[in-house]
């Protein structure tokens, strides 16, 4: 990692990976900025491996049938509906 | 004077008696509460409406609160100064010119301000106890598994926690009497806190106690922190504790293996904001990919797009070991020197930030500094151990909070300790 910037191709890489659309000027910014935030995690070379064991139980419950959200419920935050469902964008 | 404190000012009332009757209790904006609008700070929730309530939601209804509003944040909690909320800054009711902290800067500028007797805030990596150092008022980030997460939106799971903010000690804590408890709705909930009465231990008798001072996190603050800092330390003495140094070597690594963490785990969990079941749609041209590229475009602020981003790069393929491994190797190891520095101290104490509340737009344009200033809050979120920040005094008219860490599930023992400080 350099000390100036992040290949601006790796940033829009990322964002196309995260579903994430950036403005010109944003790919600008984010790749001074990232450089910067990438070289201050390489510290992280120094710290040794660790054995823990973390003290885990598992949490389990009956499956039983509840009450949930009504379908009206459940779909009133939609931006789009179509009889009952929510509505997206194509698939491919 | 307004401090646009709140988001949303909208007044539930709650049961006609309880533990919290008579009380206004104001609630982050990343909590969910049925019928009344939660945005999380962002564009991207602007018009969301809980259809349910949160767990604490319900808790403090059957308690008799009334809940008089939802408060301000940083936009899902990223950030430390509540500058990056969509719905512009709050102001610190302390001094105008001057950010509240945050992320759960509203909940703590509405208590400071006397809009609210309490507030609840999260608490991600010091999003509880920052806001309350620098407004005057004392906030509690409990164990991990105290406090039902249920109805949270989720910024960084593995990490947060709701706490309670509140004018004092003792009554900081009767609000985590009534927050506290397992929940079968989130798994992470532990039994510990079902009976438990925090606010019985807010009594100030720290005689024989041992405090144990986190000096790596007190070397790296201002001095004019660190000064009131230690007139806290000598007045726990002169009551009868028994100060030590502690240092631990993992800590400077603390504040790269929270980052790593809370961006990788931001970058899964905002993946669910794609604009179709809620939020802002991305319309309907081209495929689902570009839809969703362009709501969440149009959505999410400049902050939520670099952790997002840099959570996907840390989780990338030949990153996730050279980050996230390490990330938990650190996490691993900042546990261990928790556990065995409060094998040998009852609390372990710091300035709860190194320094004293930035003036507003100070802080936005490097975000490698701003992320520095959480050095002393994101150990215990790594840690999964409680915290307090109690107000010690000012320097130069502005508010100092100290904190102290205790060890899991021994919420008295920090609440003991700070309330022998405050006032």
């Amino acid at each position: 990692m350099s000390n100036g910037s992040v290949d601006p191709a790796e940033v829009r890489h990322v964002a196309d990976l995260a579903r994430v659309d950036l403005a010109a000027e944003e790919i600008e910014v984010f790749s001074e900025q990232f450089a910067a935030v990438l070289e201050y995690f390489d510290a992280l070379d120094e710290v040794p491996e660790i054995e823990s064991e973390p003290d885990l139980t598992n949490v389990l419950r009956t499956d039983e049938v509840c009450d949930g959200l009504t379908q009206r419920e459940a779909l009133r935050n939609a931006p789009d509906t179509e009889d009952g469902y929510f509505e997206g964008p194509p698939v491919g | 004077m307004s401090h646009d404190a709140f988001i949303t000012r909208e007044a539930t009332e709650g049961a006609s008696a309880g533990p919290l009757a008579d009380r206004m209790v104001a609630v982050k904006d990343n909590i969910s509460t049925e019928g009344v609008r939660t945005t999380c700070g962002s564009a991207m929730l602007e018009e969301y409406v809980p259809p349910y309530d949160a767990t604490v939601v319900e808790q403090l209804k059957k308690a008799g609160a009334t809940i008089v509003g939802k408060t301000n944040m940083d936009e899902f909690g990223m950030g430390t100064t509540t500058e990056t909320s969509h719905f512009g800054p709050t102001t610190n009711p302390v001094d105008d010119e001057r950010v509240p902290g945050g992320s759960s800067g509203g909940s703590a500028a509405a208590v400071a301000a006397g809009e609210a007797d309490l507030a609840l805030g999260s608490d991600t990596g010091g999003s509880v106890r920052c806001p309350a150092a620098f407004c005057g008022v004392v906030g509690i980030k409990p164990t991990y598994g105290l406090v039902s997460r249920y109805g949270l939106v989720a910024y960084a799971n593995s990490l947060e926690q709701i706490g309670p903010l509140a004018p004092t000690v003792g009554e900081a804590a009767e609000l985590l009497n009534v927050i506290a408890g397992a929940d079968e709705r989130d798994a992470t909930t532990r039994s510990q806190g079902d009976d438990a009465d925090y606010a019985s231990a807010a009594d100030g008798d720290v005689e024989g106690m041992t405090v144990g001072v986190l000096t790596d996190l007190v070397e790296g603050a201002d001095d004019r922190v660190t000064a009131v800092f230690e007139d806290s330390i000598d007045d726990l003495a002169t009551q009868g504790a028994e100060i030590r140094e502690v240092e631990l070597d993992s800590l400077e690594h603390a504040v790269q293996a929270y980052y790593v963490i809370a961006m990788a785990e931001a970058s899964s969990n905002l993946a669910r904001f794609d604009g179709v079941r809620y939020g802002q749609s991305g319309g309907f041209e081209g495929d689902w990919n570009d839809a969703f590229a362009r709501s969440r475009e149009a959505g999410f602020g400049p902050e939520v797009k670099r952790r997002v981003l840099l959570g996907t790069y840390a989780l990338s393929a030949g990153y996730h070991d050279k980050y996230y491994k390490k990330a938990q190797d650190a996490r691993a190891w900042i546990k261990q020197d928790f556990d065995g520095a409060l094998a040998e101290a009852d609390v372990l104490a710091s300035p709860t930030m190194p320094v004293l509340p930035p003036k507003l737009g100070e802080s936005l344009d490097d975000p490698l500094a701003l992320y520095l200033m959480d050095a002393n809050t994101v150990p215990v979120n790594l840690a999964d151990l409680p915290a307090i920040s109690v107000p010690a005094g000012t320097a130069d008219g502005l508010p100092v909070g100290v904190q102290f860490v205790g060890p899991a599930f021994g919420e008295q023992r920090i609440v003991r300790a700070g309330s022998a400080i405050e006032g």
